[in-house]
């Protein structure tokens, strides 16, 4: 290291004073971060990721203080600064990337002035030199026409685009550290992949030192060369990426290493290890370790006596645990316990049937605004879910999945076409017109719990209010239901009697999967339920849908952009563009080449938690074609990086079916499909 | 845009038409006859029954109808049977008069319930915006003629500084200018409140979304972080607030203008109902579509100046 680090955080302590008394969200912070260094903070919802980077903003709100120790950057204490010497540190010295693009740019004013500002504001500069500063940047950051880029405003631009001018306004003047928190949470996997890249690609050129806050692994695998896990506000185990994820010696960074679904494991070689209990409450902390209560190496009373102190690993001095046991725990290794689902022999009986299903609506111009667009969210789908198994549809925003799930759950109806459930037609039923055996036999859970359970009502009453729709059970045998019903989902019975404000995300995901059950549903359809959740949140609802499957017999229907997961979690799966299915068939080939282009381009976009990973990623150009545009041949023409011809624009692809049911929509013959890399599959 | 506004005529003259069939046919539905009424209580039924037939009163009511739009066609508003003048000898006074009150009190009220509402907005909590907050909701919940009553006792009966009257008839021993003043007042107090609220409420909300977090971390003082961020946001949602106030101020303050005798719009409107007088009712029920319409219409296009999402 030179004369001095960056960015230090000695002994930092911070609270937020609420009307419950002091919550002691950092109890005392310890790290260093070096010039032109990246440094990746991991960790779960609530353990104070996001605290640190506002911190060093000092921006953390009127509730929230500093109250012990200091935050040294370039040798002065941000702590301590007035609002005037902070203001010249802001934007100049010390830069920020968001979470939520679109909200964190103003909407009324057009992106040009937005980055423009920055510089007029911090150096003596006029508003041309502004300006030609600003170009620049739009060209560092890859957007296409810097000149009338300057001139749109926020919600003209994609989630990606809009990104991309958050960065290059964080970058403009050249700031010595670029503070990056969540920066590609909410993006989808292959805008996240490019956006990565670009961070990669301009940390070496610009020659920031980058914090990197994230929750998943795998992109910050991809950008820092140091990493720390954050745990109750502590930094539990800090070193450099590969030593790390090699040899992780903190349990905490074991577990979320183990709960985590990759692409190399699915449900049948392995289960999920989530991490059992809850990040206890910032206002009581226990004496010793933080983690000790939901650690299975805890030993008392050496863990849980005193404070532990970080400690450096006597191997690597530059790798530190805050754990007792740090040097004697056994190399790591991923827990690997038998798989208890089904294997995928036996008859195929179909529980749903969706035969060449179109769902079309015109987006109106208002009240007297005459017919408007029509969009094809759902273009000629076929698909079939077979009884007991998992169908999992996968495909970036936008791509018609959650309205192919709508049509299934009666919320719309088909255009053209139909879907079956358990032979009976119901495509053209909403429903409120479902008589009440089909309403029980599919249910639906959705992806924010949140806004799906009345805040007012209790546990018990919305599960037995499902109960009593559904089944027309009331009374004690109600009770009794819900007990029941809340044991299979693993909570405690006393739930019942609590509202939603009492739950955390999981428990009430949970909720809304009992309140599904309530009808003893054959067919589940859950549209994105974990990813609002937490990773060893996840896992624990994953094992749970899987258990439900083995021991109930449910058809699951998986509707989700995350492809670990739906390889992990699938039978079967159906990748989906633009309204159309362009690959399907068992998980294994699908996951395997021969590859639709498509269905290449998103796996080889995954964030991988290896250091290691390294394969070509195959970046897309341009963003989807308008689902209000008719097209003619193959959907992904636009943007295809095999493209072979005009053919590609000019007839629809021949749907190549294989022995295994795996089916593939595209103009190259299988043969040529099969030699492609296989992309994002380690070894497990 | 031509597409935004031909519709908006569109519906202008469609609920015009509606309003005005509905008042027609409303004050032929009420118990009450006119020619009792114009005729007082002590004509014989004999002569009631003549201007009966005299206005052709016995015809059907879609009848007189069609016949009572072709006239308003023609630019014949009608005669006013409560002040023995033709209606346009009367509406137009009494609207200029409205206008110029609710003129003088838009031009205050804007201005300073934005400055407020932005003042108490910005620091959620603040003392000032506790103050600010407190004294608009004071204002917004003490009713007008109570506040009338109240302010009049002060500076009429107890200073003596104002008149107590607005009757606008020059050559008193009040000029024209000190008439205005206490009706002003009140409508802009109470009317304040309301908007200060609003506007304090819209600011709050703006200053917690995240580009202003964006703006204060790029360096910016928090001067320029509302004057050059926050205030356009925040002024967004309160705009179409603010225009409707305008309707209020031409049609809804018939309160203040009855508690000092002043000769507008509202009171005229309020005489004119209670006499059953139907021609002049409806021009002023005409003229009350025209304005809502019309500044919803301006609210509209405020609100597409202000957000560039916003297309007609």
């Amino acid at each position: 290291m030179t004369d001095q680090a960056l960015l230090q955080f000695q002994d930092t302590r911070i609270s937020y004073f609420i009307r419950a008394g002091e919550a002691n969200v950092i109890p005392g912070l310890n790290f260093t971060l070096g010039h032109n260094e990246a440094l990746g903070l991991v960790g779960e919802s609530g353990c104070g990721k996001s605290t640190v980077a506002l911190a060093i903003m000092s921006y953390l709100g009127r509730a929230g203080r500093v109250t012990g120790g200091r935050i040294l950057f370039e040798g002065r204490d941000l702590a301590a600064m007035s609002e005037d010497e902070l203001r010249r540190i802001r934007g100049k010295r010390i830069a920020m990337v968001y979470q939520d693009p679109m909200s964190s740019l103003n909407p009324v004013m057009t992106v040009g002035r937005q980055l423009m500002e920055v510089p007029l504001l911090h150096d003596a500069i006029g508003e041309d030199e502004a300006r030609r500063r600003a170009l620049h940047m739009l060209d560092e950051v890859k957007l296409p026409d810097p000149d009338a880029m300057m001139e749109r405003y926020p919600h003209q631009l994609s989630g990606g685009q809009q990104q991309r001018i958050v960065i290059a306004m964080a970058l403009i003047a050249g700031p010595a550290l670029l503070v990056m928190d969540e920066p590609t949470t909410g993006l989808d996997v292959t805008v996240e992949a490019a956006v990565l890249d670009l961070v990669r690609e301009l940390r070496q050129r610009h020659r920031s030192a980058i914090l990197f806050i994230s929750h998943n692994l795998g992109t910050v695998a991809h950008v820092c060369d140091r990493i720390g896990v954050m745990y109750g506000g502590e930094l539990v185990e800090q070193g450099p990426i590969r030593q790390v994820f090699a040899d992780p010696r903190h349990p905490y960074t074991r577990g979320l290493l183990d709960c985590l679904p990759t692409l190399g494991r699915d449900k049948r070689s392995s289960r999920l290890t989530p991490i059992p209990g809850q990040v206890g409450s910032p206002l009581s902390r226990p004496v010793g370790c933080g983690f000790a209560n939901r650690c299975a190496h805890a030993e008392s009373p050496r863990c849980t006596a005193q404070a532990i102190p970080s400690v450096a690993l006597k191997a690597a001095p530059e790798h530190r645990a805050m754990c007792v046991r740090a040097e004697e725990l056994p190399p790591f290794r991923r827990t690997v316990t038998a798989a208890d689902a089904p294997t995928l022999e036996g008859k195929i009986e179909s529980a749903v049937g969706v035969d060449r299903l179109k769902m079309f609506y015109r987006r109106s111009h208002g009240i007297f605004g005459g017919a408007g667009d029509v969009v094809r969210a759902v273009n000629d789908v076929e698909l079939v879910a077979a009884k007991g198994r998992t169908l999992a549809i996968v495909g970036e925003s936008g791509c018609g999945k959650s309205s192919l799930a709508k049509v299934l759950a009666g919320l719309e109806t088909a255009t053209d076409g139909d879907v079956t459930l358990g032979g009976r037609s119901v495509g053209h039923t909403a429903i409120e017109n479902r008589p009440a055996d089909l309403k029980r036999k599919l249910q639906m859970v959705f992806q924010n719990p949140d806004s799906t359970l009345n805040p007012s009502h209790t546990v018990g009453y919305a599960i037995g209010r499902a109960l009593a729709r559904l089944k027309g059970v009331t009374g004690t045998a109600a009770r009794q239901q819900v007990e029941r019903l809340l044991e299979i989902v693993k909570l405690p019975a006393a739930f019942a009697n609590h509202h939603p404000h009492q739950l955390s995300g999981g428990q009430k995901q949970r909720v809304a999967i009992a309140r599904a059950l309530a009808g003893d549903a054959d067919v589940i359809v859950a549209d994105e339920p974990v990813s609002a959740l937490d990773v060893s949140v996840q896992a624990s609802i994953i094992n749970l849908l899987n258990e439900l499957q083995t021991e109930r017999g449910a058809t699951l229907i998986f509707i989700s952009h995350d492809l670990a997961v739906v390889r992990y979690l699938a039978d079967q799966v159906a990748v989906m563009y633009l309204g159309r299915i362009v690959e399907a068939g068992p998980v294994d080939a699908v996951f395997r080449p021969p590859f639709h282009p498509y269905t290449e381009a998103l796996l080889s976009a995954v964030p991988q938690p290896d250091p290691d990973a390294s394969h070509a990623r195959i970046v897309l150009e341009g963003s989807p074609p308008a689902p209000t545009e008719e097209i003619v041949g193959c959907p992904f023409a636009s943007r295809c990086p095999r493209k072979v011809g005009p053919i590609c624009d000019a007839s629809p692809p021949p749907e190549q079916m294989q022995a295994s049911g795996h089916r593939i929509a595209c103009h190259i013959p299988v043969a040529d499909l099969a030699r492609l890399n296989a992309v994002g599959v380690p070894a497990v | 845009m031509e597409r935004y506004l031909l519709k908006n005529l569109a519906y202008l003259i469609g609920t015009m038409a509606a309003v005005s069939f509905i008042v027609f046919a409303l004050t032929e539905a009420t118990p009450g006859d006119v020619a009792r009424k114009i005729l007082g209580a002590y004509a014989t039924d004999e002569q009631v029954s003549h201007l009966r037939k005299e206005m052709r009163l016995d015809r059907p009511l879609v009848e007189r109808y069609v016949e009572y739009v072709g006239k308003l066609a023609t630019g014949d508003l009608g005669y006013s049977n409560r002040f023995k003048v033709p209606v346009q000898d009367i509406v137009w006074d009494r609207l200029a008069n409205t206008a110029l009150l609710a003129a003088v009190a838009f031009v205050i009220i804007v201005p300073l319930s934005m400055l407020l509402g932005m003042l108490a907005g910005m620091r959620e909590g603040s003392k000032l915006d506790r103050s600010i907050l407190l004294i608009g909701t004071i204002l917004a919940s003490v009713p007008e003629f109570a506040m009338g009553v109240f302010l009049a006792s002060i500076f009429v009966v107890w200073l003596g500084w104002l008149p107590g009257t607005a009757t606008l008839v020059a050559g008193g021993s009040w000029s024209l200018a000190s008439q205005m003043v206490l009706p002003v007042t009140v409508i802009v107090l109470f009317d304040m409140g309301y908007v200060i609220c609003m506007i304090r409420a819209s600011m709050v909300e703006t200053m917690q979304r995240p580009f202003v977090r964006t703006a204060v971390l790029k360096g910016m003082a928090f001067r320029q972080v509302i004057l050059g961020h926050a205030l356009r946001n925040a002024m967004m949602n309160p705009v179409t607030v603010i225009l409707l106030q305008i309707t209020y101020l031409v049609t809804g303050v018939v309160v203040v203008e009855t508690l000092f005798a002043y000769p507008g719009y509202g009171r005229m409107m309020l005489e004119a109902a209670l006499f059953k007088d139907i021609a002049l009712l409806e021009i002023g029920v005409l003229i009350a579509v025209v304005v809502a319409v019309g500044t919803q219409i301006l609210g509209d296009l405020g609100y597409r100046m202000l957000d560039p999402r916003i297309r007609l």
